[in-house]
């Protein structure tokens, strides 16, 4: 009689370790969270509060008086909007160009054998670890020699030729698709455009996505390239534009976050929106590793 | 199971066979250049050319305008013996990297450990660990001067625990330690490449270290960690790679690029910024570029020639 009883206080015990377990991770967790998200919250409420609320110490977490009017005198003070059509345009463009070019030649390093791939290959891998800055004078030289300066096509032209580091990301994924599947097609007559066309890009689309949320990121935040290329202010990206803004406002705390606000704002929204199909992006490429 | 009917139709005639195989495979390789040309020429002009011109370039007082002569070795010279800030900048990016690079990669990989335990609402979590990392850009820069102005946020809570914080990004002992309070924030990129492999662990390893009565520390220290070891050997090698690049968050948080106070954020990167696009001294600069590039590479290399020592690769255990 004695031993149901035993064992339904083992189990019992096992499920209050776990509770208590869970309990610790869950606080550890929540804590974190109040700490990662505070500082999107103070630019939050330090771009709504007045500028003698700003000043006062100890500071308020909850601004006294909400000033919904700092975002108007904010985009009254510098042409935001303009500048967010030039980022808009910029980056729409890499992306694009990023996600076609990339998945082209990652298809090329990886379903199709020709001699001396695994050499270009490796030349691909070793380009990641040339420093920027080696190149970027040349190319400055090399793009102000043909008129370049002042356009956005040092900005994008570039991405067009692929990138080291997406081409192993994507090919990486690519050697996941059975060759079966493109011997197959190969069989009924397709071309290899045909088959990148039609069967990888739909068989990829998490990799792509993922592609395309790192090179969204890249171009939206990219301050070196418009601030190297770019002179015209009306030609400004936001990231220049808030830098040179910063310069313009000092020290004026509530209209310097109402612009870091605006401009982090889209790239927010979009991670909320794609995040579920970016993590199971990852969870994809982790499965097929493991 | 494609195979035999080919077999048998080139079976029939032995020389068609080797003519039309040949020609396949030239049809086939000419495909595989077509689709990589993109990057090819890409290699070419955007890489090998400026690459060549740079090294070249390092040679001389090019200035971009006027004179482009051969000087010898006389930039590299006068780097060493006659540029106080050289030293400098090389002194804080070193200090940038030797700190920053291992907190950050112990960070990301506990955070990882962490969003890996089963509770509930763990995505939620993963969402929000994540967030801070995908923003980056002058928005997050003037973010953190304020929270880090000497009244500002991260002060107020060091009070709260009796702390009476440092002024930081005016202080030129705490400029450096700044950033990298800053970049711990965004740690979340290399968590989530953490978090994608520790779900790559087979589970039957932890069974099997279960029944041998391996407690959870022990777990991690003999299971999870080995299994992890290439992608932490991956994320130590790249953000060694990207620490000595700092550049960005140094010109925007310092007034107008000039290296903050004291020159304390005065990095590599940025005095050769300075060199070239300020002054225009770009044959200078260029040389500047070999001496990262050289001590990149130099880095690299040991961390791949020590990389045996440590990193465990599956495909490798039988072998």
């Amino acid at each position: 009689m004695s031993w149901p009883v035993n064992q339904v206080n083992y189990f019992s015990s096992v499920k209050a370790k776990k509770r208590l377990s869970t309990i610790i991770i869950l606080s550890f967790l929540i804590i974190g969270s109040i700490v990662l998200l505070f500082p999107i919250w103070w630019m939050l409420s330090t771009s709504l509060k007045s500028m003698q609320e700003i000043m006062q110490f100890p500071p308020t977490f909850f601004p006294k008086e909400i000033h919904w009017d700092n975002y108007v005198k904010t985009l009254q003070s510098a042409p935001f909007l303009g500048y967010a059509l030039n980022t808009l345009f910029i980056t729409v463009s890499v992306v694009i160009a990023n996600v076609v070019m990339n998945s082209f030649i990652a298809y090329g390093f990886s379903k199709i054998y020709f001699k001396g791939r695994n050499a270009l290959f490796m030349i691909v891998l070793s380009t990641m670890m040339i420093p920027g800055f080696v190149t970027l004078i040349p190319q400055y030289v090399f793009f102000s020699k043909i008129g370049w300066i002042n356009t956005y096509f040092p900005l994008i032209i570039p991405a067009l030729f692929g990138n080291a580091f997406f081409i192993f990301l994507l090919r990486q994924y690519f050697m996941t698709i059975p060759n079966e599947l493109i011997e197959a097609a190969k069989i009924d007559g397709a071309s290899h455009f045909y088959i990148w066309l039609k069967l990888m890009i739909p068989l990829t689309k998490p990799a792509l996505a993922t592609v395309a949320i790192f090179s969204f990121n890249g171009a939206w935040n990219d301050f070196l390239g418009p601030l190297l290329y770019v002179n015209e202010q009306y030609m400004y990206t936001l990231q220049i534009g808030l830098a040179f803004f910063k310069g313009h406002v000092s020290t004026e705390w509530n209209y310097l976050m109402a612009g870091s606000l605006l401009v982090l704002l889209p790239v927010i929204i979009l991670f909320f929106i794609f995040q579920r199909y970016f993590i199971e992006g990852m969870n994809i490429t982790a499965g097929t590793k493991g | 199971m494609m195979e035999p009917p080919i077999k048998t139709a080139i079976h029939s005639n032995q020389i068609k066979k080797v003519k039309r195989k040949s020609s396949l495979q030239r049809k086939e390789s000419l495909q595989g250049y077509l689709f990589i040309a993109p990057w090819l020429i890409g290699m070419v002009f955007i890489t090998a050319g400026p690459l060549l011109f740079s090294f070249y370039g390092s040679f001389t007082n090019y200035d971009i305008t006027s004179h482009m002569d051969f000087i010898g070795l006389k930039n590299y010279i006068r780097m060493f013996t006659n540029d106080d800030l050289f030293w400098t900048s090389l002194f804080n990016t070193l200090y940038y990297v030797v700190i920053s690079v291992p907190i950050t990669v112990v960070a990301a990989l506990l955070l990882a450990v962490l969003l890996n335990q089963k509770v509930p609402g763990m995505r939620i979590f993963r969402t929000i660990y994540y967030l801070p990392a995908i923003l980056s850009g002058v928005g997050v820069y003037l973010l953190w001067m304020q929270l880090l102005s000497p009244t500002g946020l991260v002060n107020t809570v060091l009070d709260w625990f009796g702390i009476n914080g440092p002024a930081w990004l005016f202080d030129p002992k705490w400029t450096k330690p700044a950033l990298i309070f800053m970049k711990l924030w965004s740690v979340g990129g290399s968590m989530l490449l953490y978090l994608a492999s520790l779900q790559g662990v087979p589970k039957s390893l932890y069974e099997a270290a279960e029944i041998d009565g391996a407690n959870a520390f022990q777990k991690f220290r003999h299971v999870t960690l080995p299994m992890i070891t290439p992608v932490l050997f991956f994320d130590l090698v790249t953000s060694t790679i990207g620490g000595f690049q700092i550049f960005q968050e140094a010109y925007v948080m310092s007034q107008n690029g000039d290296g903050g106070p004291a020159n304390s954020l005065l990095f590599f990167n940025l005095h050769m910024w300075n060199k070239a696009f300020e002054v225009f001294d770009m044959g200078y600069a260029m040389a500047m570029s070999w001496i990262l590039f050289v001590i990149i590479l130099v880095l690299t290399i040991i961390n791949i020639k020590l990389a045996p020592r440590w990193v465990h690769y599956e495909g490798e255990k039988n072998s």
